[in-house]
């Protein structure tokens, strides 16, 4: 079979002014973007379902269940189409919003769903001792989870954060589905385009696994300085 | 807006649009459940291998797979599925064969730790009475790690089902599509992807809701 690479389809023009090179970053962008906001809403929101699922508020518990319940168990996929169809028909004032945002909802509230599984499990994991002291010492309740309880749950919970931040990564690639122009966008397209789909597939994936390992450099950093002295993992 | 007008769903709907995708959407998690497994379970058997150029070759394929995007996998296996065989094949086949190729590296995953968490000394049992490897593998080792893992290996099948959606892609015809074309045909989006949402949210929950009581009862028996 022949077979010729053509990596030059990358300095062609798109027709726009600008070469396929340059429209990948700026798709490379976009991936950067949508998954940086979309982690920020992941973290936000999955931090206060996950603590809720361990106050002893039976109420509160319930809906912080319902709430990883629904947003774990519908496809990413349709979810974006839900934020993208049928929220802006049911609430107007959404229909002003760019699709970036609603991704970015969609995204991050799919993802909070795990990320509040993970809080919870690091929350459960501490000693009940913890919670009992921070009470004992005239603490309430909110104080003990600011002061005692979380400090140590986030380290803990930092491992299993950095696979979902990674997940993100990986994970915003649907939001081709919706148009925006992220990597998996400008890989449909320009390999309809040029007709050069594995240049075009070899780098968009490059950029994705490079992306991925950076993240997962970032925050091995971040788990290495918020390591607390006398626990296993610690070399103090 | 107006009112939520579900007039459209009724039996004509389900049979014209919705029953093949369901199937397809079935058939594609079935397939790709045991053709994974299978696959997964020899991945997992590579990489426990003492000689690494066995189990390099397969720690490298599960990596790769379990570091790009499923989008992407199934754009790639879309694109090169042709042009090393020669002849287009339909978005349905290529599907099927990008999600048996890319769940067997998570399945895989889940099957190498099923192996390390059955004791060493049943390997020694099964070498002291003189089963081969590939006997104590099949006999002894494997029936203990599939039933250790059995919750996990459904759960990620349930995740299975949910990434089936992901063959919008290509534009395979799966349950989303059928909900979608038919939200297009009758011009009533809405309705069609809320109902989409709740068919979703049924199977999942209640095929996640059945492994937890199963977790249960293994973890009692144990």
């Amino acid at each position: 079979m022949q077979f010729r690479w053509e990596w030059e389809v990358f300095l062609r023009d798109t027709g726009g002014g600008e070469t396929y090179l340059d429209w990948m970053i700026s798709a490379w962008g976009w991936t950067l973007t949508v998954s940086a906001c979309s982690w920020v809403v992941a973290v936000l929101a999955g931090s206060v379902v996950g603590t809720l699922r361990t106050t002893p508020s039976a109420w509160l518990g319930r809906l912080a269940n319902a709430w990883v319940e629904l947003f774990r168990n519908i496809p990413l996929l349709v979810q974006i189409f839900i934020w993208y169809h049928v929220i802006p028909a049911i609430y107007k004032p959404l229909q002003e919003v760019p699709s970036f945002i609603l991704v970015v909802l969609a995204l991050g509230f799919f993802t909070s769903a795990r990320i509040a599984e993970q809080v919870r499990a690091g929350i459960l994991s501490l000693p009940r001792g913890q919670r009992e002291a921070g009470l004992a010492m005239g603490l309430t309740l909110a104080q003990t989870y600011r002061f005692v309880l979380l400090p140590m749950a986030f380290r803990i919970v930092i491992p299993p954060l950095t696979s979902e931040s990674m997940n993100i990564i990986k994970n915003s690639a649907v939001a081709f589905a919706v148009s925006i122009s992220e990597l998996t966008m400008f890989a449909m397209q320009a390999q309809e385009e040029t007709s050069r789909g594995i240049e075009v597939y070899l780098a968009v994936t490059g950029l994705y696994m490079a992306t991925a390992f950076a993240v997962n450099r970032v925050m091995a950093f971040f788990e290495a300085r918020l390591r607390v002295p006398g626990y296993v993992g610690s070399d103090h | 807006m107006g009112a939520l007008d579900l007039s459209f769903f009724n039996r004509e709907l389900i049979t014209n649009f919705l029953w093949n995708g369901f199937v397809f959407s079935v058939e594609l998690t079935l397939v790709a459940m045991a053709g994974g497994i299978l696959l997964g379970t020899l991945l997992a058997l590579m990489r426990l291998s003492d000689r690494s150029w066995i189990a390099l070759p397969a720690a490298a394929y599960v990596n790769t797979m379990r570091s790009i995007p499923l989008v992407m996998v199934i754009l790639w296996f879309f694109l090169l599925i042709p042009f090393l065989t020669g002849r287009p094949m339909g978005a349905e086949w290529s599907a099927v064969i990008t999600f048996t190729a890319f769940e067997a590296a998570y399945y895989s995953e889940i099957m190498r730790a099923g192996i390390q968490s059955v004791s060493r000394g049943q390997v020694y049992a099964g070498n002291a009475l003189g089963l081969t490897y590939a006997q104590t593998m099949r006999l002894v080792i494997l029936p203990q790690a599939f039933r250790n893992m059995l919750p996990v290996l459904l759960s990620q099948t349930i995740i299975l089902f949910q990434d089936t959606s992901l063959v919008y892609a290509i534009g395979a015809y799966d349950l989303l599509r059928g909900f979608s074309t038919a939200g297009r045909n009758f011009n009533r989006p809405v309705e069609a992807y809320l109902l989409a949402a709740v068919v979703y949210f049924v199977i999942s929950f209640s095929l996640s809701s059945a492994v937890k009581q199963l977790q249960a009862r293994i973890a009692i028996a144990r």
